[in-house]
């Protein structure tokens, strides 16, 4: 009697828990669809046909040339990615022109400190003089560690008959300029990693260990500006920040970081320009 | 007095329960040849279908979520935006419907950056 009220009892459990998926699978009826969302370009740049990546100013470690490897990589990137055609040319050294008009502007200003003035007035002058960086010269190129050291030579990019002229030289392009900064890094505290374990009958398990560990690493901050080259003026601009940290222990070189780092920011970058398809999948319901 | 009252709201509301029921019904129909015609690439028909289908019943959850992903994948991400929104609305507990959102909202932050500036024409 008992065994038989045993049965019964499995025998609904059972029954109960059929019921119970049935009725899941029956209320859920979904599919997994790949989508492709278009994303429009932030900019309309349908009026132009050319695009030039000038140059940029850049600061940093030493180890990479932000200028260089920036305009180059952008370049390859918009050939490859942009209906656009890109320009091929020398890599504009901004940070040289900039100087210069530093220079010009301060020479410019120099009668203007000669006349008389009070005492208190021209010790303010020559303190903001020693703050003014130092132009660049082929021979001493200015030091740039931080991104406040660029901020002075960054009225180039209103300086809109400077770029009408590059304009017109190149045929009215869309020109993308900017400022890099590529800077060492540095953070020590507590991270999470994953750690392969085995017990006394040798299986494995990964277990998360949480221990102290000192990183070095780089972080990149750039910001695109995108000029119109018929009008020198600017149409848009963009700010960008990544950072990428490795044990301490171990050595990566500055340039596989900077590629690194830069392959973040590159889809961002496009997508200002040019319509991007991001792939993805997404549950229909019914 | 009272008991015709009483009658009245128990008939209005008897018979509003088969219509509900009518309504759903209906919409389901047009949110399967929905999901039909999506699985075949085309997405304008679905479109047309799911808004049908919400139309018909503006209760239906799952309209508005298929819907939103039609308008994602047609790259109209504000309409996407409000669509996703109307169906955690209706469903805030559809893990699905969460799920589909999260996503979203990732491509859709991307584009709507703040930290990128337009500089209007002179």
């Amino acid at each position: 009697m008992i065994g038989r009220l045993a049965r019964t009892a499995r025998t609904s459990r059972i029954l109960s828990s059929i019921a119970a998926i049935l009725l899941i699978a029956g209320c859920t009826n979904y599919y997994e669809i790949a989508v492709e969302t278009p994303i429009k370009p932030k900019l309309d740049v349908s009026a132009f046909q050319r695009v030039l990546v000038a140059g940029f100013l850049a600061g940093g470690t030493d180890d990479v040339d932000g200028n260089l490897e920036t305009t180059r990589l952008l370049r390859s990137q918009l050939r490859t990615k942009s209906e656009l055609r890109v320009i091929d040319t020398d890599v504009l050294p901004l940070m040289e022109v900039a100087a210069e008009e530093v220079g010009a502007t301060e020479a410019k200003a120099e009668p203007a400190r000669t006349e008389p003035a009070g005492e208190g007035k021209s010790e303010a002058k020559t303190e903001a003089k020693g703050e003014a960086p130092q132009p660049a010269t082929p021979d001493k190129p200015a030091t740039i560690k931080v991104s406040k050291d660029l901020e002075p030579y960054e009225h180039i990019f209103a300086n809109v008959e400077y770029w009408k002229k590059i304009g017109e030289e190149y045929q009215n392009p869309l020109i993308v300029t900017g400022t890099v900064m590529f800077t060492p890094a540095a953070r020590s505290g507590i991270v999470q990693r994953e750690e392969e374990i085995y017990d006394s009958f040798g299986r494995r398990r990964v277990v998360p260990v949480r221990t102290y560990m000192e990183r070095k690493g780089y972080k990149l901050a750039p910001k695109f500006i995108f000029i119109d080259g018929r009008t020198g003026t600017v149409m848009h601009s963009e700010n960008f920040s990544e950072e990428v940290l490795y044990n301490a222990n171990q050595s990566t070189p500055a340039l596989s970081s900077y590629f690194e780092l830069m392959d973040r920011l590159i889809p961002s970058f496009l997508s200002t320009l040019s319509s991007q398809k991001i792939k993805g999948t997404r549950v229909l319901l019914q | 007095m009272r008991t015709w009252v009483l009658t009245a709201l128990f008939l209005v509301s008897a018979a509003a329960a088969p219509l509900a029921a009518d309504a759903r019904a209906d919409a389901k129909k047009q949110v399967e040849f929905g999901i039909t015609v999506a699985q075949r690439g085309l997405w304008r028909e679905a479109i047309y279908r799911w808004e049908r289908a919400t139309q018909i019943d503006p209760t239906y959850a799952e309209a508005q979520n298929n819907l939103a992903i039609a308008y994602e994948h047609e790259g109209d991400l504000e309409k996407a935006r409000v669509a996703y929104e109307k169906a955690l609305e209706l469903a805030p507990n559809n893990a699905l419907i969460k799920q589909n959102y999260e996503l979203f909202k990732e491509i859709n932050d991307r584009t709507t950056r703040k930290d990128s500036q337009d500089i209007p024409d002179p």
